[in-house]
């Protein structure tokens, strides 16, 4: 098991300027979803974009962390996406 | 990572248009994210084919380290890594994957 608030710290510490927001969708401690803002993600495909992100959670991947579902966005991107979740920094 | 393992995901990958690595088969995923996928795909209406990690322990893992993902499904196309269930939704939202996908099965 993990908590949210875990799994935040760690990307957060990781990436640059990221916002992040982790939702644990069971309660369970290991399902989870992320997203992920920053402008780290510039230039670079979806694909690196996500594997930047599991990099920083790769140990709690490995063992505490069942399914993380992941959305990352450059800054520009979220603002235009204007999707119905919420980034609180 | 075994050698061995490593060589057959790449002959798997080569031999196959479009190969999903999944839990489950296409009739019967056992994982929601492996089902999503899958729904992505018979949406587009392509062929692909599948690959029940399950049932293999050893392509299982070392599909993982193949492409340094940590999580399955995993989705290749023209024998290179696309991403799991996250991105090809993204992709498939953004209009992206149905080009690719159709340039790979016309190649």
């Amino acid at each position: 098991m993990i908590h949210s608030d875990e799994i935040r710290r760690l990307i957060v510490a990781a990436i640059p300027n990221a916002e992040v927001t982790v939702r644990d969708t069971t309660g369970g401690g290991d399902h989870f979803e992320a997203v992920v803002v920053s402008d780290a993600f510039a230039g670079k495909a979806l694909i690196e974009q996500h594997q930047m992100v599991y990099a920083t959670l790769r140990e709690a991947m490995a063992e505490r962390i069942h399914a993380l579902s992941l959305k990352t966005y450059t800054p520009d991107q979220w603002q235009r996406a204007a999707r119905p979740l919420r980034v609180v920094s | 990572m075994a050698d061995d393992v490593m060589k057959r995901i790449q002959s798997l990958i080569d031999r196959h248009k479009i190969l999903i690595f999944m839990k489950g088969t296409p009739v019967m995923p056992m994982c929601g994210f492996s089902a999503a996928t899958i729904d992505v795909f018979n949406d587009l209406g392509v062929p692909y084919d599948t690959v029940n990690v399950l049932e293999d322990p050893g392509i299982r893992e070392g599909v993982k380290a193949f492409s340094n993902w940590p999580t399955i499904p995993q989705v290749y196309v023209a024998g290179k890594f696309i991403g799991g269930c996250d991105i090809v939704q993204e992709m498939h939202a953004r209009g992206e994957l149905e080009p690719l996908v159709k340039q790979a099965v016309a190649a």
